[in-house]
């Protein structure tokens, strides 16, 4: 299927556009906060503590006077870095494990499967917070922690189709020609899982973000200074009566972001299903 | 068979493939699909074998057994004097350059991610056939031999029709100069107008290159005109092969008459004798006991469903598998 006609699938569909146009603003704003940003997201100014929204400060300072739209803009930066490259380690592991799984079946579909089980037995976030908990409490190690856990996501999504491709007759004629097991992983299989693959990223990029909103609410993720959405949440919520400012925006933030990666992967889920198509 | 050129190049023994059927927690065997049951045949170099029957009759599980696609459960087959059953894996890969297959739905047979370049590159890319340039022509030389272009290197499959498609799946099966090459119901999938062009690009190619060709249809028409032997199968057996015009002139089996009568004829004054048969094709779990065709046979005798019976020698390389038969050349 060609890129263009994605395009022209996805553009019909508006609640994907703004998914797109939410994506697209926090990818600009991590890529460029260097120049964006109107102020330094760590310098401390306790004198305007806590400084509800004005023309100087559009969101508001926090409680130790840093510029919250500032701090926004960096987290954004490590927002989503840490979303692609949690979800980079989920498909590096999930992915071959899934089409060995599928591909092979038997006794190695079998083990490979329990072991997912097991993982799927934890809810991710109590997965995720153990993992922090063993390797010790970090940004990298968060993110290691949240590629970790979507593991299984990959795994058990790469498995089903997987299955359904090698039945394929050009996976036969493959065989016919004599292309071995792991040329026709590589050669025939991948290429089909490409789309099932990119659609569930989108998604899985939201679900990792908000999985490290949560280590940082717990102190688990990121940790101070840096302007990570999670922590700044959780550092501002004894400021939430007099000053809510100091969380709502980056709830809000949280919320538009995965909001946005939740509408753009529902949507390209439905441009790239063959059968949607005209 | 003295001379040369009638030398088989395939030679098909006593061959089998049972599916198990497994049920319950542990997996335990229940009961056999008996896909292919003692089939024996051969092919002369340069020649077609057509295989006809049924859907389910074992013809296409056959075809696939042959470049090990499914792993046969018993038998033989000498490959110019080599057991392809036997080989090892290093071996059967070597095999596959002279042994090919196209399958029946052009739709299904081609990566839809892979354009035609990649398509008809990648027997050459396995088996590591020349480089580079040189690669380049090959494939080009390919696309033409088969009727498509240069300007069609770089599209997808979805962008062909059928018989475009079928095209570019026997270019692929070209591509490693093969001896033989399994026909998969290949034209089945394809319009009636489609059909004629790639078997008339068929035989051009078994000229050109000095194809042989097993040939698997259901479609009497087509085997007729593209097959020098015919096979007719039913129920995972060969009951009845013969010399293609001897075969369709000279039907012995009640089953190949049957097949035969049920050929429409685009004469409608043309008086016919229609066998139509009764009842089911057998489930290949439970064959009768007998001849397996007792169940449908409109002559059939007490002797038809006790005992069991194997091709017999009719002269002529015209062999039949029938009890009624046998007597009437015996007596």
């Amino acid at each position: 299927m060609s890129l263009l006609l994605i395009w022209r699938q996805l553009k019909r569909n508006r609640m994907a556009m703004l998914g797109l146009l939410i994506v697209l603003i926090f990818t600009l704003a991590a890529i460029f906060a260097h120049w964006i940003a109107p102020d330094d997201p760590i310098a401390m100014n306790l004198r305007q503590s806590v400084e509800g929204p004005s023309a100087e400060n559009l969101l508001g300072r926090d409680e130790l006077g840093r510029d919250i739209l500032s701090r926004l803009i960096y987290g954004a930066r490590i927002s989503l870095q840490l979303g692609l490259i949690a979800v980079g380690i989920g498909i590096a592991i999930g992915v071959p494990l899934g089409a060995l799984s599928g591909y092979f079946g038997g006794a190695v579909d079998m083990i490979i499967q329990r072991m997912i089980d097991v993982m799927l037995a934890f809810p991710a976030m109590l997965l995720a917070i153990v993992l922090v908990s063993i390797l010790g409490r970090s940004l990298n190690n968060a993110m290691i922690a949240i590629g970790i856990v979507s593991i299984p996501v990959y795994a058990r999504l790469v498995r089903a189709s997987t299955l359904t491709i090698k039945e394929m007759e050009y996976v036969q004629a493959a065989k016919a020609l004599g292309q071995t097991d792991l040329g026709i992983i590589i050669h025939q299989i991948l290429p089909n899982l490409l789309s099932p693959i990119i659609v569930q990223s989108t998604l899985q990029v939201a679900s990792a973000i908000l999985w490290a909103a949560g280590l940082g609410f717990l102190g688990l993720g990121a940790q101070a200074p840096d302007p990570e959405w999670g922590a700044m949440l959780s550092s501002g919520r004894d400021f939430i009566r007099h000053a809510p400012h100091v969380v709502i925006f980056p709830g809000l933030t949280i919320m538009a972001t995965v909001l946005g990666l939740n509408l753009l992967g529902d949507g390209l889920r439905d441009a790239l299903d063959p059968r949607m198509k005209l | 068979m003295n001379t040369e050129a009638n030398v088989p190049l395939l030679e098909v023994k006593n061959l089998r493939k049972y599916f198990p059927i497994y049920k319950g927690v542990f997996a335990k065997a229940v009961g056999q699909v008996k896909a292919v049951d003692d089939v024996s045949f051969s092919v002369t170099k340069g020649q077609t074998l057509g295989i006809v029957g049924e859907s389910g009759c074992g013809k296409s599980t056959t075809g696939r057994t042959l470049l090990r696609l499914v792993e046969p459960t018993a038998g033989v087959a000498l490959f110019e004097g080599k057991d392809i059953f036997a080989l090892g894996a290093k071996e059967m890969r070597a095999l596959r350059r002279d042994a090919q297959i196209v399958f029946q739905d052009p739709f299904a047979s081609l990566n839809p991610r892979k354009t035609v370049r990649d398509i008809i590159n990648e027997p050459l890319q396995i088996h590591q056939v020349s480089k580079g340039k040189e690669r380049q022509k090959r494939i080009l030389e390919l696309l033409d031999v088969v009727g498509l272009s240069s300007s069609h290197l770089r599209r997808y499959p979805h962008e062909f029709s059928g018989g475009q498609r079928q095209r570019i799946g026997v270019a692929r099966a070209l591509a490693l100069n093969p001896k033989l090459i399994i026909l998969d119901e290949p034209v089945s999938a394809l319009d009636v107008s489609i059909q004629s062009q790639i078997i008339n690009l068929l035989e051009t190619l078994q000229h050109e290159f000095q194809l042989t060709y097993i040939f698997i249809a259901h479609d009497l028409a087509v085997v007729r005109h593209i097959s020098d032997t015919v096979a007719v199968m039913y129920l995972g057996r060969i009951v009845e092969t013969a010399p293609a015009d001897q075969l369709f002139s000279q039907p012995s089996h009640p089953y190949t008459q049957a097949l035969l009568s049920a050929t429409p004829e685009a004469d409608p004054d043309l008086e016919r004798n229609r066998i139509v048969l009764t009842g089911d094709v057998p489930s290949p779990l439970d064959i009768p006991t007998g001849c397996r065709f007792h169940t449908r046979c409109p002559e059939k005798t007490d002797l038809c469903t006790k005992k069991d019976i194997h091709l017999f020698d009719q002269g002529g390389g015209h062999f039949v598998a029938c009890h009624l038969r046998t007597a009437a050349s015996a007596v």
